[in-house]
């Protein structure tokens, strides 16, 4: 039987998996894009275990909203990165130096 | 959420979103059918809307107490107050912009809309009584904003700036929405009403609890820029073309006291001791870094970045307290501040043309002799974000002050103040710079239609008015509270 506290692990395992990503990443920010959304892959697992052992469906209504809202955040992080590669060259995240101070 | 017969909602509680949402729409299809270069139609019709707004906001919602759509919104006074500040400085954004986007190529429809966009969120932020409301508020605040950002898509330094303010500002999302997770498996509710009662009585499971509230802290003050969670502000405030810098560091305040307020304010008050400390902690950290490097800065973008997290230390302060005083003097402090530096941002527009910013300090050397009103304007502005008594910042730095007092937290207060006298010497440097100084050669000369400079000598002289008589505001934001 998979209890919560399974859940919550996994969840719990996805966010730090996509936090480290955003903080050790300095190649590709495409893998940005893709840690933010384990973060919120992260979220959606917590909420939908609270929602299924607690019997509330509010929780997964949440998650619906926060799947709308990622591909929303997704579109615009590509938009900003297909700019930034048209003026720079390169999406490498080392480079991200210009301003300084 | 609960299986009850469907209640059509009260509409008209909500009618000040409503409002905005409508006329965002409009904005977008009367901009499409117009032959404008200059997109006048749209720039009139944002205005009508943002005004409207205020209206509609004062006639529906001030003084009243109710929600609709089954909980998920409140209509309130503090939402009311907040919300008619962010319409004003959105107002005033707009207004200073329109030449400056014109010179870069990049005044366009979707500047106006996204605009509406973000102030929608902002107002949809600050009236939520719902995670998911609130939620949904932040995001589409944050997501118009980063495309606001990056809309000079030919700047490569707006790029970095939009794509640096993206990642942290989704992190923060999504620190925020975990932490939101653990409050719903606690409560096992979304409303924040409920959630305040939950903490109320809390047992075996406080343990959890606090571990959201660290992750929504954390997620709260990314979006306040509060140190150490400050690393995206100094860059997208350079990055950024400067209306679009003038947004986020005044109206997005705003709404950032109206998240803090909603979320841990009112809606974790049972829970004060266990976030007092936290945001003691933001407090001094914020004060302490914004001063000292705001000192050796030489762009005038930068150097109001850094100041930023002094003004966030003390709007965060007034949170300290937990009493409603506290959080007036918090939303007074907050008001005042975006108000000053909207004209402060307004006056560095004024004198960008074609392809020069004036962002650096010396641009200011000399501006008396080339505009004694416009000098006149920067010393108030200037005076008043140092807090020297008979301004507005003074009063907003005593009602703070005065609130951590009060609880217990001299020291605090101490450092505030140090740290206040601090910030006097790299906010009066431009006043000598305006005053004392000869320009270098010709010096940059005020620009602009003569709208947008009656606009922005108002905005500076208000800021001396408010300072003379603070009795009304303070009792407006004070009535917010009661």
């Amino acid at each position: 039987m998979i209890e919560l506290s399974d859940y919550l692990v996994l969840g719990a395992i996805l966010f730090a998996l996509g936090m480290a990503g955003i903080f050790l990443n300095r190649k590709n920010a495409i893998v940005l894009l893709m840690s933010i959304e384990l973060i919120l892959l992260a979220v959606n697992f917590n909420f939908i275990g609270f929602s299924t052992f607690m019997g509330d469906l509010a929780g997964q209504v949440f998650v619906f909203f926060i799947l709308t809202v990622a591909a929303a955040e997704s579109a615009i992080g590509l938009a900003i990165m297909v700019t930034l590669f048209r003026n720079r060259g390169t999406i490498n995240v080392g480079d991200l130096d210009s301003m300084k101070g | 959420m609960t299986n009850e017969a469907f209640e059509t909602p009260n509409l008209l509680l909500a009618l000040p979103e409503i409002w905005l949402l409508a006329m965002a729409c409009v904005v977008l299809v009367v901009d499409l059918f117009s032959n404008d270069r200059d997109h006048g139609p749209a720039f009139w019709l944002t205005q009508v809307t943002l005004l409207g707004g205020i209206i509609i906001t004062v006639s529906t919602q001030w003084g009243v107490d109710a929600t609709t759509f089954s909980g998920t919104y409140v209509a309130d006074s503090l939402g009311a107050l907040l919300k008619i500040g962010i319409l004003v400085l959105a107002f005033l954004g707009f207004a200073y912009s329109r030449d400056y986007m014109r010179d870069r190529g990049i005044l366009k429809g979707e500047y106006y809309m996204l605009g509406l966009f973000a102030v929608l969120g902002m107002m949809v932020t600050v009236s939520a009584g719902n995670l998911l409301s609130l939620y949904l508020g932040v995001e589409l605040m944050s997501l118009s904003l980063y495309a606001l950002v990056a809309i000079d898509r030919d700047s490569s330094r707006a790029s970095e700036a939009a794509m640096k303010y993206f990642v942290l500002g989704a992190l923060a999302s999504g620190m925020l929405l975990y932490g939101m997770s653990m409050l719903y498996g606690v409560t096992g509710t979304l409303d924040l009403g409920e959630i305040t009662a939950a903490a109320a009585e809390l047992d075996d499971r406080r343990f959890l609890f606090l571990f959201g509230l660290v992750f929504m802290m954390v997620g709260v003050a990314f979006k306040f820029g509060a140190v150490p969670f400050h690393m995206w502000v100094p860059d997208v405030y350079h990055g950024a073309p400067t209306p679009v810098t003038l947004m986020i560091a005044t109206a997005s305040k705003v709404a950032a006291v109206g998240l803090f307020l909603r979320l841990i304010g009112e809606g974790l008050l049972p829970l004060l001791e266990s976030w007092q400390h936290m945001v003691v902690l933001l407090a001094v950290l914020s004060l302490l870094i914004g001063n000292t490097v705001a000192l050796v800065q030489t762009n005038i973008k930068r150097m109001l970045a850094y100041s930023t997290f002094n003004h966030v230390g003390f709007i965060l302060m007034g949170f300290v307290a937990g009493t409603p005083e506290g959080y007036a003097a918090s939303v007074f402090y907050a008001l005042t501040y975006a108000f000053t530096v909207a004209a402060t941002f307004g006056v560095v527009l004024l004198l960008a043309r074609k392809g020069f910013e004036a962002d650096h300090i010396t641009d200011l050397k000399g501006l008396n002799d080339r505009s004694p009103l416009f000098a006149f304007v920067v010393l108030i502005l200037m005076i008043s974000l140092t807090g020297i008594p008979g301004t507005v910042g003074f009063y907003a730095k005593w009602m703070v002050l005065k609130s951590v007092v009060e609880a217990g937290f001299v020291w605090l207060a101490v450092l505030a103040v140090i740290g206040a006298v601090v910030g006097a010497f790299y906010y009066l440097r431009l006043v000598r710079y305006c005053y004392f100084d000869k320009a270098e050669g010709e010096g940059p000369q005020p620009t602009g239609s003569g709208g947008f400079q009656a606009v922005l000598a108002a905005n500076g002289l208000l800021v001396l008015v408010a300072g003379i008589f603070p009795g009304t505001l303070v009792a407006v934001c004070l009535a917010a509270f009661l």
